[in-house]
């Protein structure tokens, strides 16, 4: 039996929680190295698996398999496709900058305050995070993904409630009480998606007799597993459901916003770069693979959802007065992107889609994460407290605009060759929609430009004087992704070689029945 | 089934026959397959032996010992007769007809004894409040006949009197659990159901602290438990008067019409459907009752909350696992002809019972009223499995019981370790900031709020998911749906308390946790591991009640 990658590429983080936990209180830094050294272990795992990884081989390689419930129909079955690796890598590259960037976010508050930070709490729930988002993105058996799908919510859910932002614009117990409320939001939102998917893993299960991905896949192309039509609806509208609440997808999408202001920088980076990817990524792998012909069927109103998430998001982010909450309305628009370029079924929409989450979690994490640093020195989320920092802090200012161009999709950028493929791949099927999907382009510029204008340039504030500028710790976290935004940018090669043969083959399983895309969809 | 006839041949024959009494044949009794029932009675037998003989100092010893040792020695009796194929391949019927040994019994047993005996260690503990007047104290009252207040009380109080009686009492409530799900005839059913309820009201009225609240939760459990028993016994009547007979597997082949011979003093009346589906009617209620189940549930919340938490936590646990033993035995096993008529009230009950147990719990300000009716949403569920009227619906509801039973035992003792100057401090508000305070205590209360949730890779998750599956595979594709919406308001209040005690601010007054005796913690540890173990590898105990997933007939 061959080494057991990918379930390593799992165990290290977890083991790496536990080893966290188990750190003395008094001795809180080892606890930070040791989960660094973790993540970075991880990273190093990833790289393995993505040189392992073979993208003209086997569908799905690095298989590994064993029995686990066998009265259910589950199996321990996991292996990984072109989209699946790219997000692998994805996830344990930021994980290492999310603890960097987190040092201190979760330290004790000086004498007087009565919060309780556990430090080890907060790095192993990190970690945690990381395991779980990684086994989901390896599952090819959809109760072990759903399995983590699930469970990942419970230590995102304390991580987003216990380790809120410092600043506060009302004090220390309102901070305390819109945190709650952020989380318990979070997470009902997340639990009912779930559990209306739950309905349907069961219903999939009593149809299909097992819950192995490939055999399903497989038997539904042959034609050996029949379903009836409104049977699949229904379990696709069960499985995307939960999807598009974590992706998320207007109108599931109003968690988003709270669940990002209220948590720390690092935090906010881990669940929308991380976390809300598993489900856009589960909509590539689960949704279309097992209901090709629901998810056509259902291709028209969720393209009107993700314009109108689009159009949406960038409209409010426009109008946000709190930095974080206008990167999280950013985000939700580049998520209407994202599921546009999956639901558009070419296979230039489903590469750039792919593309998009990769290069959409860089970009929020050197956004948010440079954020972070502004706020956590002046203590505010507001954008009107600021003004003039680039004159205090220049190389503060300049990741913050490379972070904001790389939203706005600047050409020689990472995000521009997503967002583009998404458009042309929308536009050659839908061009209306398409057309109306770039306006998103010209607000995202517009939200970005005035939020770096309001904060960045004018006469500098008197509270923002004494700025410092970025500290080394604070660089070594953005001067790689501002690398990584501007290499993949110019040279997007690397990720497109190994996501878009996984792109062709989804496209084969949902285009088998419908070799004539264009003619239906003119009719 | 001869037991029946041989009754029958008594009245029907006595003009003619010369000597009746030769004709009684002495009862032939399986002693062996009976050994869990028959070590806990005597058990608990020899316990009030020792409450009337043995010296006050050393009772609680004695019948500490007495309890474990007749719990372990059932549980091994019913390890022993499992493993010699009397689930499986031997099932059968002993004694006279009366007794059904076969795979839901004995894992209903086993599940009964395990949580007993977890559940006596609740019982056990006195560490938890300070000493009084230099002698340690239980949960249970000094003195259980003196007046709340009065001065006998104190004097009991004083002299340290305990009441150990509940070891006994408990130990019969156990021996009528085993018998309940395995009951084969009507009358024995009754005869179970009567010898596990009376010691239960007993042992609701013994709380040491806020006794009247308990006596009141005595009274009202103990009224309407005798309602639901009147209830239950006309409806036996009644079938008896639609079959002719009490033993289950002859009232089954009367509904299917495949019966052989038909008793002629009820010619007339035999095979009369209004009796039939009355009887019917009122013997699932009086079940329904007991299980909890909508609309049928007012006891839960004010006697789980009034009753000594201790016995709440048995009570919750393993009267739910009798009483649904009892009710698949009746369904599957005496009315599966009826099956028609009994599934669309079935699906009516399980639907309100989800809805209303989910709904409701969300505005309790009390844990333990929560955990109630936590409770009910939760027979709700094990219902959609019940329902499903398949093999994979016996042995989803068995596994359901038992992942659920030890997460409450386990909770319930969680409960009482949170303790401020009153006893235990039950009102949720009292619990904000635990997690700050207790780290530990939170974090083990959490985990069993989200098995109860069904959160995955606890066994909570197993559990429901298997009943839904069962329940889908069985047609009930609404009620799988209508489960998981409630799931997702359940949700809500597990997720609140775990909010209250992780992100609110402690009280400065708040309570303190009481470290406990390694009894408590037994049972609390116990619990977590059976969580865990139930969420992350259930392969082995699915197959467990898989395998024992077949009624004998």
């Amino acid at each position: 039996m061959s080494f057991p990658l990918l379930t390593a590429t799992a165990a290290l983080p977890a083991i790496g929680a536990i080893a966290t936990a188990a750190v003395p209180a008094a001795k809180r830094t080892a606890a930070k190295w040791l989960a660094l050294l973790f993540s970075l272990a991880t990273l190093v795992l990833a790289i393995v698996v993505l040189v392992r990884f073979d993208p003209d081989g086997d569908r799905y390689q690095l298989t590994e398999s064993h029995a686990w419930i066998a009265d259910f129909g589950v199996r321990y079955e996991l292996g990984v496709d072109g989209i699946a690796v790219a997000l692998i890598a994805l996830t344990a590259l930021l994980i290492p900058f999310i603890v960097l960037a987190g040092w201190h976010d979760a330290d004790p508050l000086e004498t007087g305050s009565r919060r309780w930070r556990p430090t080890q709490g907060f790095f192993a729930l990190i970690l945690a995070v990381e395991a779980m988002v990684i086994l989901s993105f390896e599952a090819t058996d959809v109760f072990l993904f759903y399995i983590f799908f699930e469970a990942m919510l419970i230590p995102m859910y304390f991580l987003i409630g216990g380790f809120g932002d410092r600043a506060h614009e009302h004090g220390e117990q309102a901070a305390a009480t819109q945190r709650s409320y952020a989380a318990v939001k979070f997470l009902l939102y997340n639990l009912a998606g779930g559990l209306i998917m739950l309905a349907a893993v069961i219903g999939l299960y009593v149809v299909a007799g097992n819950f192995s991905l490939t055999e399903i896949a497989e038997a539904r192309a042959n034609g050996s597993l029949d379903m009836a039509t409104s049977t699949e609806r229904w379990l696709f509208l069960g499985f995307f459901f939960a999807f598009a609440v974590k992706a998320p997808l207007w109108p599931l999408h109003t968690w988003l916003p709270n669940a990002m202001q209220e948590s720390t920088a690092p935090v906010a980076v881990l669940i929308t770069a991380v976390v809300d990817k598993v489900g856009t990524f589960a909509m590539l792998r689960f949704c279309l693979q097992l209901f090709p012909e629901a998810s056509k069927w259902a291709t028209p109103v969720i393209l009107v959802l993700a314009l109108i998430s689009i159009i949406y998001g960038a409209l409010l982010a426009v109008g946000q007065r709190d930095i974080k909450r206008l990167i999280a309305y950013a985000s939700i628009s580049h998520f209407g992107f994202i599921i546009m370029g999956i639901f558009a079924m070419t296979s230039q929409g489903q590469s750039g889609a792919t593309l998009y989450m990769v290069n959409h979690g860089i970009s929020t994490a050197a956004l948010m994460l440079v954020a972070g640093f502004l706020i956590s020195r002046r203590g505010s989320r507001l954008i009107a407290d600021y003004g003039g920092v680039q004159k205090v802090a220049p190389v503060l200012a300049g990741t913050f605009l490379i972070g904001g161009l790389a939203t706005l999709s600047l050409p020689g950028l990472a995000p521009f060759v997503s967002e583009f493929l998404v458009l042309v791949g929308t536009f050659t099927r839908y061009p209306v929609i398409g057309i109306i999907a770039t306006f998103g382009i010209v607000l995202a510029a517009l939200y970005t430009l005035v939020l770096y204008q309001r904060t960045m340039t004018g006469p500098v504030k008197p509270e923002v004087a004494e700025m410092p500028d970025l500290r080394v710790r604070e660089i070594a976290v953005v001067a790689p992704l501002v690398v990584l935004l501007i290499f993949l940018g110019v040279y997007p090669k690397p990720v497109t070689d190994v996501v878009n043969p996984a792109v062709e083959q989804t496209m084969s399983d949902v285009q088998k029945k419908d070799p004539q895309p264009e003619v239906e969809a003119a009719k | 089934m001869s037991a029946t006839a041989a009754v029958h041949s008594l009245w029907t024959t006595a003009a003619t026959a010369a000597d009746p009494i030769s004709k009684i044949d002495a009862p032939k009794i399986e002693y062996g397959q009976l050994a869990p029932t028959l070590i806990v009675v005597g058990a608990a037998v020899l316990g009030v032996l020792v409450e009337a003989f043995v010296p006050r100092r050393t009772r609680y010893y004695a019948q500490m010992f007495v309890a474990v040792v007749a719990l372990a020695a059932a549980f091994a009796a019913v390890v022993a007769l499992a493993a010699d194929g009397y689930g499986t391949t031997k099932a059968g019927i002993a004694a006279m007809g009366a007794i059904a040994v076969d795979g839901p019994a004995l894992f209903l047993q086993g599940t009964i004894l395990l949580t007993a005996l977890v559940g006596l260690f609740t019982f056990a503990e006195r560490r938890l409040d300070p000493e009084a007047h230099g002698n340690r104290v239980d949960s249970f009252a000094a003195q259980a006949a003196s007046v709340p207040g009065s001065d006998s009380e104190k004097k009991a109080v004083k002299a340290g009197f305990t009441t150990t009686e509940v070891f006994p009492l408990l130990l019969f409530a156990v021996a009528g659990m085993l018998i309940f799900p395995a009951a084969n005839d009507l009358l024995t059913l009754f005869v179970a159901l009567e010898v596990f309820s009376l010691p239960l009201y007993l042992l609701c009225a013994l709380a040491r602290r806020k006794r009247l609240m308990s006596q009141e939760a005595a009274v009202k459990y103990f009224l309407l438990g005798a309602f639901a028993s009147a209830f239950t016994l006309f409806g036996i009547a009644l079938l008896y008067g639609y079959s002719g007979s009490m033993s289950y597997a002859t009232i089954a082949q009367v509904v299917d019409g495949t019966v052989p011979d038909v008793t002629p003093a009820l010619a007339d009346t035999m095979g009369n459907d209004a009796l039939l589906l009355v009887g019917a009617a009122l013997l699932v209620m009086g079940l329904l009752f007991k299980v909890g189940a909508v609309p049928f549930h007012m006891w839960t919340p004010d006697v789980y909350q009034g009753a000594p938490t201790p016995v709440t936590g048995f009570m919750a646990a393993a009267t739910k696992v009798a009483a649904f033993g009892a009710l698949l035995r009746v369904l599957y096993v005496v009315l599966p002809g009826l099956r028609w008529d009994w599934r669309p009230v079935m699906w009516a009950v399980a639907i309100v019972t989800m809805l209303a147990g989910a709904v409701v719990a969300i505005t309790q300000t009390d844990i333990k009223r929560l955990l109630a009716y936590s409770s009910i949403a939760h027979a709700g569920f094990i219902l959609a499995g019940v329902i499903a009227a398949t093999p994979s619906g016996v042995s989803s509801v068995l596994f359901y019981l038992a992942a659920y039973s030890f997460v409450t035992i386990g909770a319930f003792a969680v409960v009482t370790l949170v303790r401020d100057a009153g006893g235990e401090a039950t009102h949720l508000s009292k619990w904000a900031g635990l997690g700050r305070r207790s780290p530990l205590v939170a974090a083990v209360f959490a985990v069993f709020l989200l098995a109860f949730a069904g959160i995955p890779l606890t066994s909570g998750f197993a559990g429901k998911f298997a009943v839904f599956k069962a329940a889908a595979e069985g047609g009930a594709a609404p009620l799988v749906v209508v489960g998981v919406v409630s799931s997702a308001i359940a949700a809500f209040f597990y997720i609140r308390v775990i909010v209250l005690m992780f992100f609110s601010e402690p009280r400065p007054e708040g309570p303190t946790v009481a470290v406990p005796s390694p009894l408590t913690m037994t049972a609390i540890g116990v619990g977590v591991a059976v969580t865990v173990v139930l969420g992350v590898a259930p392969q082995y105990f699915l197959q467990l009640a898989g395998d024992a997933g077949v009624f004998v007939r």
